[in-house]
């Protein structure tokens, strides 16, 4: 079945909801997704949505985007991260006129807190720019953007699952969807494609990411020939709840929260003695893991699931109640300890790609290292890569990210696809995805994907995690290719067409295995330590020959790798201390 | 320990009418109900429908009738429901919509009561480059029904959906309630025809069931009594 469409969005979390709300302005928009849109993970975040509004104290823009760089490690495009912190502004108060309800001062004006590596006057102590609606600030953007979608009529296809890009050369013409209610085949023409797919954290073991999160879009995009930039760049979340990964916002800590050792020790003085608990993550979750390590976790066995305390008891049952109700929920329902009373467990969890589809400050798909677009292709949000978050993303810059982005790819959208053509699309443009399904579903015997699925997520936790090293990353990627091979041999157990979620997860498991392998493949690559990027074997950063962004293109069974250069033009790279 | 989880089978393909089918699951009694399943669908039966998402109580994806009560898979610990009916779980999809598959039900009407209300803010006064101000008193008016993740868990525990199918139902009035009284949004009186019809919001006759569901701690049935009174003084106010 064929529809046209002048433009089609793939993913309906904040960046493909905002993307939707520009783009269907002026065009024919349709909003496909694999979940009800609602369901997404944008709705996970918790903390903040940065902007230097200077609510409850002075904050400037450039302060913003300068902590933005230096967060990233100097990986950030520093035009794009001024674009990010000045567009930040405007952006939350659109949020706030569309009804969001932000927490609010005692004036009536949004509320503002505290959020790893945000500073004042280029780092001197931290600075109040996370405006946030409790600890549900994602929920909040979700859940607005999408009443401003049934109020805008956008239409919506729910639970359709991407399979494959449609490209005619360098110029995009749709995309191949799954039904799930019925498992038929559709192919959407469209001028203009948005993916907005979100992350892929479901490739390691630890993670706070939903099931959702498989990488869909980066994944089709890499088997079509799009590269894939800064894919080494994996962010773990130093707080997640001990075992199950779940987020414990870094709010905790922006209130006023303490980790802590087994001796009690707030460790974090003597790893960044200014910024102490705010640290940016990349640099706390390699704390965490040292601690661990020299045998000071809270068990003290030097075992890789010891863990440290999160320590929020003085913060008092009314704070926690008025800012921070859902992590004290979580921590009654799976921990069943009251933060008011008791220290958190946790550990750090798999919690964001910083790498992705590379685009331009539009969202265009960028083709290699010439700045060759992809016409009519677009990504935003956590599957792109523009890149705003470099070597690691600050917190609260996801949310920001998101909705600056989103909006600017819908804009760009909206006037492009007045000036296109029509794109040449027939039946036949769903062959190969019909293949492939159809060797999954073909009655045969063969391996269902659950093992698979558990070994790929043992190996790059293991082996790709927090701290790397060429011998173990050379083993994952053996260990990956072999998995890739078994999976070629995976067939459903279930042979229905209606809601055959078996099917959807074989499908995601394909794009999880093919995104660990450029991960592993591009870690392996990287000789230094940047970031969320931490070599044992490479302890120092090399901006002599890394200062670059990578480049990762998926050809059959290998990944190539090619470099291209960061944009310094306003901050020169200094060594990165808090 | 194990478990046995009890499921209700539906596939329109093969099945005339639904059935139960039982599994045995070994489980850490910490772990979540959505654990047990996902150990069914990826170890033992792949054929098993069911939708997930965040594993952790806020999409709102995996609402289905645990043990004859409505509720989310991923915030229900193994240990509960064992404490409570011992170690046999009987799983079921929501009530009152279509059953697609297995525990996957048919949410279009949910949704279109939903929408129905216009749950998005509606204040057309043009603000320049500035926030609305809004006091912190009222921000709290409305503080729980922002937390509604739309996983109709009090849709399915309603009893009054059971009698009249017609019926708004608790999410939708819920979420009329967050937009009329927050103090920036001036919806109030596209939305009192909607609640003051028959369907509306007076069928609800307090029996909390949604309250008691909710995995978002709202206070559903408070909030259709506000209402109530609201479009009740709206009324003696039109009259005088």
């Amino acid at each position: 079945m064929i529809h046209q469409f002048d433009t089609v969005i793939i993913g309906s979390g904040g960046a493909g909801l905002y993307a939707a709300l520009e783009a269907s302005k002026k065009s024919n928009t349709a909003v496909l997704s694999k979940l009800y849109p609602i369901r997404s993970h944008t709705g996970a975040a918790q903390g903040g949505i940065s902007a230097a509004l200077g609510n409850v104290e002075e904050d400037k823009p450039e302060w913003h985007a300068f902590d933005t760089v230096k967060g990233g490690d100097y990986l950030v495009d520093q035009k794009a991260a001024n674009i990010l912190a000045e567009e930040a502004i405007q952006a939350v108060y659109d949020l706030e006129n569309r009804g969001l309800p932000f927490n609010r001062t005692p004036e009536g004006r949004i509320d503002q807190r505290r959020f790893g590596g945000h500073t004042r006057n280029f780092g001197e102590g931290p600075v109040r720019r996370a405006c946030y609606a409790a600890d549900r600030t994602g929920h909040m953007i979700l859940q607005t953007l999408y009443q401003q979608c049934i109020k805008n009529e956008v239409s919506f296809f729910d639970e359709f699952q991407v399979v494959d890009l449609l490209l005619d050369g360098t110029r995009c013409t749709g995309v191949v969807v799954v039904e799930l209610a019925t498992g038929k085949l559709h192919v959407f023409a469209a001028k203009a494609v948005l993916f907005a797919t979100g992350g892929f954290g479901r490739m390691f073991k630890i993670t706070s990411n939903a099931y959702a999160n498989t990488g869909d879009g980066p994944a089709v995009c890499a088997r079509r020939g799009i590269p894939l930039e800064d894919m080494e760049f994996f962010q773990f979340h130093p707080t997640g709840i001990m075992g199950l990964g779940i987020l414990i916002s870094e709010a905790v800590r922006g209130e006023g929260g303490i980790l802590r050792n087994r001796d009690g020790e707030r460790f974090m003085e003597r790893y960044s003695p200014t910024l102490l608990d705010l640290a940016p993550r990349d640099i706390v979750a390699r704390s965490i893991l040292t601690e661990v390590r020299d045998g000071k976790g809270i068990r003290g066995d030097r075992q890789i699931d010891d863990y440290v305390h999160l320590d929020a008891t003085h913060l008092g049952k009314d704070t926690l109640m008025q800012k921070l109700p859902d992590i004290t929920e979580f921590c009654k329902t799976y921990l069943g300890i009251d933060p008011a009373e008791k220290p958190i467990p946790v550990l750090p969890t798999a919690h964001y790609a910083m790498g992705g589809i590379p685009t331009d400050q539009h969202g265009r798909v960028i083709l290699d290292n010439k700045e060759t677009i992809v016409e009519g292709l677009y990504a935003a949000g956590e599957c792109a890569c523009v890149s705003v978050h470099g070597a690691n993303r600050l917190g609260t810059n996801s949310l920001l990210d998101l909705v600056v982005f989103g909006r600017r790819a819908g804009m760009h959208i909206a006037e492009y696809v007045k000036e296109a053509g029509e794109p040449q699309v027939d039946d036949s443009a769903a062959d190969d995805a019909r293949k492939w399904i159809e060797r999954i579903t073909d009655g045969s015997e063969g391996p269902h994907g659950g093992h698979i699925s558990d070994e790929m997520q043992t190996t790059m936790m293991e082996k790709v995690g927090i701290y790397r090293n060429e011998k173990e990353m050379e083993k994952a990627v053996e260990e990956i290719q072999e998995l890739r091979k078994r999976y070629r041999e995976v067939r459903v157990q279930d042979k229905s067409s209606t809601f055959n979620t078996d099917l959807l997860e074989i499908i995601e498991l394909g794009n999880l295995l093919d995104l660990s392998l450029i991960t592993a493949v591009s870690a392996l690559n990287r000789q230094e330590s940047r970031g969320a990027h931490s070599r044992e074997d490479f302890p120092e950063r090399d901006d002599d020959k890394f200062l670059q962004h990578s480049l990762a293109y998926l050809e059959e069974d290998t990944v190539r790798l090619e470099y291209k250069d960061v944009d310094t033009s306003i901050w020169k790279p200094k060594p990165r201390t808090y | 320990m194990n478990i046995i989880v009890k499921v209700q089978r539906y596939n329109p393909e093969t099945d005339d009418k639904p059935y139960f089918q039982e599994y045995e699951v070994e489980m850490d009694p910490n772990e979540r109900l959505l654990d047990a399943l996902m150990k069914v669908k990826r170890f033992q039966d792949g054929s098993l429908g069911f939708r997930k998402s965040c594993a952790h109580g806020v999409c709102g994806s995996d609402a289905m009738r645990i043990n004859g009560k409505d509720g989310l898979a991923c915030k229900t610990l193994v240990k509960e429901v064992v404490e409570k009916d011992g170690d046999t779980v009987t799983v079921e999809p929501l009530r009152y919509l279509p059953v697609q598959r297995d525990l996957i039900v048919d949410q279009d009407e949910f949704f279109k009561k939903y929408r129905s209300v216009k749950p998005f803010f509606i204040n057309d006064e043009e603000v320049d480059k500035q926030e609305r101000l809004q006091s912190q008193e009222e921000r709290m008016i409305f503080d729980d029904t922002t937390n509604c993740i739309l996983c109709a868990s009090c849709y399915s525990a309603c009893p009054v959906l059971e009698e009249n199918p017609n019926f708004l139902g608790p999410a939708a009035i819920s979420q009329a309630f967050r937009f009329i009284t927050d103090s920036r949004d001036m919806g109030f009186n596209e939305r009192f025809k909607i609640l003051d019809k028959p369907d509306g919001v007076w069928p609800c006759e307090n029996n909390f069931q949604c309250t008691k569901s909710c995995p978002r701690s709202i206070l559903i049935t408070k909030r259709i009594n506000q209402l109530k009174r609201m479009l009740e003084n709206q009324k003696k106010g039109n009259t005088e």
